[in-house]
Formats: C-alpha cells, sequence, structure tokens
C-alpha cells in the first residue's frame, strides 16, 4: 500500500508532526461523524460530537500504543463518548423527543420519497442505547463480534446476544408497523 | 420475509449519514488548534513554564486567599512552594473516562494511564511541569469528551500529603467560598472586539465629543473572573466605562419626573496628572416605587447546549432565575424557551405567582448538543411579542456563553434580526456565563441594538447584584437612546480626552439623528462618563502646536468662563422622538484640590485608573495600583453591598497578577 498506515501515522502525530495529525482526521472523520449519527440520530448532535471528539484526539493519541487496529481504538474513543453524551442527554432528549416528532412531520415529503431511511430511523430509535450501539458496530461497520467487543469493552458472547435481542426487538417493531401500514 | 437483521444492514449501508463540509472544516480547525496548543505545551520549555504559571496560579490564588488576605503576594509565593513540593513528589494514575468501564474480561491497555515524574527537589517548578501539563491537557481533552465523568486521580506516594492538600485547596473560601470553581475552563478562546483607547483631541480642532451611554457591566464581572484565576485580563476585555458603571453612585436623583434624570457635571484635579483636570458626569435615572412598576412580560431565553456544561454556567444560570423570580411582582408573567440543537418553549407565559410550574420548568433544564442560537432567538421575540403588555415592559433575556454554532452563525445576520424587534418594542437582556470560550463580542453587539444590556455572571453574588438588587435598573428602561454630545471650549481647553466609550463613540451628525440607536437607562440607574481635559496654559498638552496654524479665534462673547456644554439628548421608553437638554461647566463646577471632590467622583476616577492601567496606562503616567489602593480606600463611603471592599481586593489581586505575569511570557 503506498498510503501511510495509521499507525505510522500516530507515530508522526506524537512528534508533533502537525500534517501528520491532519491526516489522520481527514482520513476518519467520517467514521467518527458516520457512527455519532447512528448512535445519537441526531445529524447536529453528530458534528457537535465528532468536532469534540477530534479536538480530544489531539491529547489523547499518545494513549493509542498500536496494541489493537487504529480504528478499533477510535471505534472505541467514539461509542464511549457517545454514550456519556446519550446518558447526559438523558432528560434533555425526553424533552426534545416532542420536536423530533413535529420535525419528522414536516419532512413527511421526503420521507416519503425515501421510505426506507424512514423505516431505518423508526428502527434504529426503537432499539436501546446499548443494542444501537452494537448494532451499528457490527451490521453498518461490519466489525466482527470480537473485535466489536473489543470496542465496547464486553465479551463476545455478549454482543452476539446483543445481536440476538436486537432481532427480536426489530421483529417486534416490523409487527407494530404492519399493523398501521 | 426477510431477515430483519439483513434488512436493517443493508438500509445501514445504503445511506451512510454524510457529514457537512462545514461541520467537518470546523471540527478539522479546532482539533488542529487543540493540536497546536497541546504542542506547545509539550514542545517549548520556555512555553511550559507560561502554561504552569497560569495552572499553578489558580491554585496559587485559592491558596493565597486562604492562607492571609493582607498580605497575598507573601502567602502566593508560600502556596506556590508548596503546590510545587506536591507535584514534585507525586505519581499520578489517571482513570481515563474515555477509556470503557473495567471490563469483564482482561481489559485493552489504553485503559489506565500512569504518569510518574521522578523530580529532583530543585528546580521546583520545572521540575513539576511535565506532571502538571500532562494532567491539565488529559483533563481538558477527557473533560471536553465526557463532561460528567470528572477523572479520577488517585496519589499512590505520599498519599498524605495530597489528601491534606487538596481539601485543604477545595476549602479555601476567600468570601463563603464565591469565587468560580476551580474546574475546567476552555483556555484562550473567550472573543473580545479589539480597540484602541480614544485619543486625545485638540478642542480647537474638534471641539464636539459624541458617544453613546453604556449602562453594561459585563467587563468588570470578567475582569474580575479572570483575576481571581490570578491572571491579568486581556486588555480588550477591559471597557473601562463598563468598569466604572459597575458601580453604584450615590448621585442626586432628578427633583420630578418631567426629566427622567438628573445630570451633574464636576471638575477635579487628575489624580495621575497633576496638570490636567477631569471633568466628571455623573447621571442618575428616577427611582421606581415597587408599587409603581408597570406590569412585565419576560421571555427568559435558555442556552442548554453541551458547552454550558460547566458549574459556572447553567447551574449558575438557573440559580440567577430564580433569584430573579423572587423579586416580580405575582402578576407578572415568564416564559422559558431552551435552545439547544433545536429550541423549543420549556415554559409557556405562566404568571409569577405559579411559583411552582416556573421552578418546575426550570429544573428540567439539561446541558447537551449544539447552539441553534438564532431559532431560539426567534421563538423568544415571538412569545414576548404574542405576550405584549402595553405600558409594560417586554423583554428577552438571554442567556448564554454566546457560542452559537447552528443555524444563523454569522452575528451581522442575527444583529439585524434583533435590530429589526427593536422597533416592536421588545427589549433585550443579555446575561453571559462562563469563561474560555466566552464570545464577548457577539453578546455585545446584540444587547446594543436590541436595545438592552449585557452582565456578565461569574458568581452567584454578581447573580444577585444584577437581577436582585438591580432588577428594576435592568428590567425598566426609563429613557431609552441616551446620548451624550460635549462642547469644549477652546478657549479654557486646549486637549480633551474621553476615558473608555470606545465601542460607543457616534458621529457628532447622528446626535441629533434619532434614527440612530444609543444606550437605555432604567429606573435608578447612575451613568458616569470622565474626560480628562488639559486647560489653556498648563503646559501639559500632549500634541504640540502647528507652527502655521492659526492662534484659535475664540469668541468671548459673555461665555469666556464656560469650559465645556455638556448636552443630552434621549427618548422616553415609548416614544420616537427625542428630547434634548444642555448644561454649562464653569468655574463654579470645579473644585481645587481632588480630596474636596465628592466621593463618588473620587471612586469613580480611581476605578478609571485601574481600567487604563489594565489596559496598559498609556496615559497614566506613573500611577501605580497602589496609587489605586489609596485612592479608592479613600473614598469607599457606604459601601452597602461591599462592592468597592471587592473592588480593592481585586487591585490587590492585578498587582499580584501583573508581578507574575513575566513568568507567563
Amino acid at each position: 500500500m503506498s498510503e501511510e498506515t495509521d499507525r505510522a501515522l500516530v507515530d508522526r502525530a506524537a512528534t508533533g508532526d502537525r500534517e501528520a495529525f491532519a491526516t489522520l482526521i481527514e482520513r476518519h472523520y467520517e467514521l467518527i461523524y458516520r457512527v455519532g449519527a447512528r448512535v445519537l440520530g441526531n445529524d447536529e448532535a453528530a458534528a457537535d460530537l465528532a468536532q469534540d471528539v477530534c479536538i480530544g484526539l489531539a491529547a489523547r493519541l499518545p494513549s493509542y500504543r498500536g496494541e489493537s487496529r487504529f480504528a478499533t481504538w477510535l471505534y472505541r474513543v467514539v461509542v464511549n463518548a457517545a454514550r456519556d453524551r446519550l446518558r447526559r442527554d438523558g432528560a434533555q432528549r425526553r424533552n426534545e423527543a416532542a420536536f423530533a416528532e413535529v420535525d419528522a412531520m414536516t419532512r413527511a415529503e421526503q420521507a416519503a420519497i425515501d421510505a426506507e431511511a424512514l423505516w431505518l430511523r423508526q428502527m434504529l430509535g426503537g432499539l436501546a442505547d446499548d443494542l444501537r450501539t452494537t448494532v451499528v458496530l457490527v451490521l453498518q461497520e461490519g466489525l466482527r463480534h470480537a473485535e466489536a467487543a473489543e470496542v465496547l469493552g464486553i465479551s463476545e458472547s455478549t454482543v452476539s446476544w446483543r445481536m440476538h435481542e436486537a432481532r427480536k426487538r426489530l421483529r417486534a417493531l416490523a409487527a407494530d408497523e404492519d399493523v398501521e401500514p | 420475509m426477510s431477515d430483519e437483521l439483513e434488512r436493517l444492514e443493508a438500509a445501514l449501508r445504503a445511506n451512510p449519514p454524510q457529514p457537512l463540509p462545514e461541520a467537518r472544516e470546523r471540527a478539522t480547525a479546532a482539533a488542529l488548534t487543540a493540536f497546536d496548543e497541546q504542542r506547545q505545551g509539550i514542545g517549548d520549555r520556555q512555553r511550559q513554564t507560561g502554561r504552569v504559571a497560569l495552572i499553578a496560579t489558580s491554585w496559587l490564588r485559592r491558596f493565597a486567599m486562604w492562607l492571609s488576605r493582607p498580605y497575598p503576594a507573601l502567602a502566593g509565593l508560600a502556596a506556590l512552594l508548596i503546590v510545587a513540593a506536591i507535584v514534585s513528589h507525586q505519581t499520578f494514575v489517571v482513570r481515563d473516562p474515555l477509556a470503557p468501564p473495567p471490563p469483564a474480561s482482561p481489559g485493552p491497555a489504553v485503559e489506565v494511564e500512569t504518569a510518574s515524574v521522578e523530580a529532583p527537589p530543585e528546580p521546583l517548578v520545572v521540575a513539576s511541569e511535565e506532571a502538571m501539563i500532562e494532567k491539565a491537557l488529559r483533563e481538558r481533552a477527557a473533560r471536553s469528551l465526557s463532561a460528567d465523568a470528572p477523572l479520577e486521580v488517585a496519589a499512590v506516594e505520599h498519599a498524605e500529603v495530597v489528601a491534606e492538600a487538596v481539601p485543604l485547596a477545595a476549602s479555601a473560601p476567600p468570601e463563603a467560598g464565591d469565587v468560580p470553581s476551580l474546574g475546567y475552563r476552555d483556555q484562550g478562546r473567550d472573543r473580545f472586539t479589539p480597540f484602541d483607547p480614544n485619543p486625545v483631541k485638540v478642542a480647537a480642532e474638534e471641539p464636539v465629543s459624541t458617544f453613546s451611554i453604556d449602562v453594561d457591566t459585563a467587563s468588570y464581572a470578567f475582569m474580575r473572573a479572570s483575576l481571581n484565576r490570578g491572571v491579568l485580563p486581556q486588555p480588550d476585555a477591559v471597557r473601562v466605562e463598563e468598569l466604572i458603571n459597575y458601580f453604584p453612585y450615590d448621585y442626586a436623583p432628578p427633583e420630578s419626573r418631567a426629566r427622567p434624570f438628573a445630570v451633574h457635571v464636576a471638575l477635579m484635579p487628575t489624580p495621575w496628572n497633576d496638570a490636567t483636570s477631569l471633568m466628571h458626569i455623573g447621571i442618575k435615572g428616577y427611582t421606581l416605587a415597587p408599587a409603581a412598576r408597570p406590569p412585565a412580560n419576560l421571555v427568559f431565553l435558555v442556552d442548554t447546549s453541551g458547552s454550558m456544561d460547566a458549574p459556572d454556567k447553567l447551574p449558575l444560570l438557573i440559580n440567577s432565575l430564580r433569584l430573579l423570580l423572587d423579586t416580580l411582582a405575582p402578576e407578572d408573567t415568564v416564559a422559558i424557551v431552551a435552545y439547544a440543537g433545536t429550541a423549543g418553549t420549556v415554559l409557556e407565559p405562566t404568571p409569577v405567582a405559579e411559583q411552582g410550574a416556573i421552578a418546575a420548568a426550570l429544573e428540567t433544564l439539561r446541558a447537551g448538543g449544539s447552539t441553534a442560537g438564532a431559532e431560539g432567538v426567534r421563538q423568544a421575540y415571538l412569545l414576548a411579542e404574542r405576550q405584549f403588555v402595553e405600558d409594560g415592559v417586554n423583554r428577552v433575556i438571554l442567556a448564554t456563553d454566546g457560542d452559537f454554532n447552528v443555524g444563523i452563525t454569522d452575528p451581522d445576520e442575527l444583529e439585524g434580526y434583533i435590530a429589526r424587534k427593536r422597533a416592536s418594542g421588545v427589549f433585550l437582556s443579555v446575561l453571559g456565563f462562563g469563561m474560555g470560550n466566552y464570545n464577548d463580542a457577539l453578546m455585545q453587539r446584540l444587547a446594543q441594538n436590541g436595545n438592552g444590556n449585557a452582565s456578565y455572571i461569574d458568581t452567584l453574588s454578581e447573580a444577585r447584584k444584577v437581577l436582585v438588587e438591580e432588577a428594576t435598573s435592568t428590567l425598566f428602561p426609563i429613557a431609552k437612546d441616551v446620548k451624550i454630545q460635549v462642547e469644549f471650549n477652546p478657549a479654557l481647553v486646549s486637549e480633551y480626552r474621553l476615558i473608555g466609550y470606545e465601542t460607543r463613540m457616534l458621529a457628532r451628525e447622528d446626535f441629533r439623528n434619532d434614527k440612530v440607536d444609543a444606550g437605555e437607562i432604567g429606573a435608578g440607574h447612575a451613568v458616569t462618563a470622565l474626560y480628562e481635559i488639559t486647560p489653556v496654559g498648563s503646559g501639559a498638552e500632549r500634541i504640540a502646536p502647528l507652527r502655521y496654524g492659526e492662534e484659535e479665534a475664540v469668541s468671548g462673547d459673555g461665555r469666556a468662563d464656560e469650559f465645556a456644554t455638556v448636552a443630552i439628548r434621549y427618548k422616553l421608553p415609548d416614544a420616537e422622538t427625542s428630547t434634548e437638554f444642555a448644561r454649562h461647566v464653569t468655574e463654579a463646577d470645579s473644585v481645587a484640590r481632588a480630596a474636596r471632590a465628592s466621593e463618588e467622583a473620587r471612586f469613580a476616577a480611581a476605578v478609571a485608573a485601574f481600567g487604563q492601567l489594565l489596559r496598559g496606562g498609556r496615559y497614566t503616567e506613573d500611577y501605580s495600583y497602589d496609587d489605586v489602593i489609596t485612592a479608592a480606600q479613600a473614598a469607599r463611603g457606604e459601601d452597602p453591598f461591599g462592592y468597592r471592599a471587592e473592588f480593592l481586593s481585586l487591585v490587590r489581586l492585578a498587582k499580584s497578577a501583573a508581578a507574575l505575569e513575566p513568568l507567563r511570557q
């Protein structure tokens, strides 16, 4: 591969190489945003989260010691930051749930065009935070269960169990949906 | 029916969320700034000393306050040694809140990070740098990601030293613990509009000086918060007129309500320059008896974005608003709009009598998300207009750190919106919170354009001052678009200089132009302005006379004894046209010795000197902080709320902060 590895970039950034750091951010910003957007379910919050994570990376980078893939490490940072935010915003989000609904209605037209996106929103919204995070890592990001386990700091069997739970929950949601098409 | 997970997987992958390019750029820029800051911290020895001084001084402050108030410099020195000694013998184990909680299976290696510092006893400060910097940076990064998971710092060696020292520092209440807590702070991202001090003008060339009054006090509180951390405020954060106007002055109120305020003018020797005089202009609005207060319709617009999640922001804000409720009449109405990623009405207009409902609504405010400030502003004005009280006070109270980052982020656009809304009769007050990321520039512009005032709330006692003790003047305007125009008589005055008001200057022709917006005066408000004037023949002129200029032709037709004429123009709160009146300043207004001037004028002069010193002291000759202390001490007066006493301790803090300043270079 002609592209420099993440590992090498981290090493260079650790010695104060600004360009290496910029390259890392450039390369991974989308991953950070993408995961945050799905887990938080809100584009603005995701942009905010991604910015916080990027700022935090400046100080945190030295703690990456190359014992796992850089992406795995980064997933962990993002997932933890997202989890903190969800916890912190718990009450706030309940307040905002009402707005989200109004929001969804005003976008009804767009939603009709993209029924699949609406469905996805509903499904993700119907999953508990833990399940949703796991689903995003495994299905969207394509992590193996073992890798997802490492990111989440849980055992591999817990990941498998969560995926199973998610399937059950989705089936239940789908059933609800079928009642009123 | 296909498997749900497969369908979900397909949907997840079909349309990956796309970040907006602006958001991406912003994040990249912010990350690089953080990276640069950190690199400076690690890379450069000199810089390190600076950062340490910064961190150390905030600790030092608390020790100094605790150890002994009368001798802060001495106590500070002792505290510095203690801090350095503690840190140099420490090994910190920092539990990183970003890492997952302790897992059942063996965890990843990044979970626990250890920074050990084995330091020789000398030199103390240098030896402790690495640990402190690393800890500070780590804390900062960690806090920015995870505000509710505080770092757990455990000292594994000499634990008893820390166990003793930390509570000592934490429980060092200078004055009932009212110094903002030493928590996480963004540093160096406070935004102020830069400006130069008003220059010296030659009276013969430019005899007229015009400005808008300024009743904001934000600059004073910001300066105090900064000094309480042991750091001199940045010069552009110091607006001298706001420092002067922070204090209540006991000027005589107007004799009748026919004219909403009284004007007092006095001439006294300048404290920092024997050859010049100070012209002191004091304006006092009439006071409203509580029964005579008009009904109020207030809309609190509360910023609940993620950046407000700090002890000196949202929690302080909520407590401040509770204080305000107590000052309102039961039939006044209050509404609350919160804005973060989305803006929403938390409380519909509710009579103050329903305390329970309002308190419950305040309880629900939580910080999180980005800041759609503009949308919130729109909703708040909408509510205020819906509930509009004729003959009453209709006011939006915006409480924020000013970090608007979603929606309209262009200050011009927002400012334009607020300026248009001004015509609807809704006034705006801005309460600023937090330090490190405070957007003073925007706050000022919004308040100035929204017929309002801006205050900076750093402590609960400041909230009490603004919202309880000065509630009537903060909330109930008695005159708006108040402008002052001073014309100097070149026969007696050769040069003059307005102290402060740099951001409030108006063109000469704007004085009589009623379309030009200016400041408001609230009930009972006192506003002070000071000119330093150089009398003709004093020899203290700063500008050399022109070689080819003519001797100024001065008319001596019976006005020869007038130094100047002070003209004031204002509108009543609901009026569209202005009223104007003038007062001539003569020898009769002059006192020969400073000691004969009123206490109020002398105190204002001391504050003016202090503000100018903080800005670099271009015109204050060799006047020192000690001189400010002596002068202010002698003019303390009754000082029922202790504001002037606090001022004295701030001057002392500035003195020690200035002494530490070379360390930070």
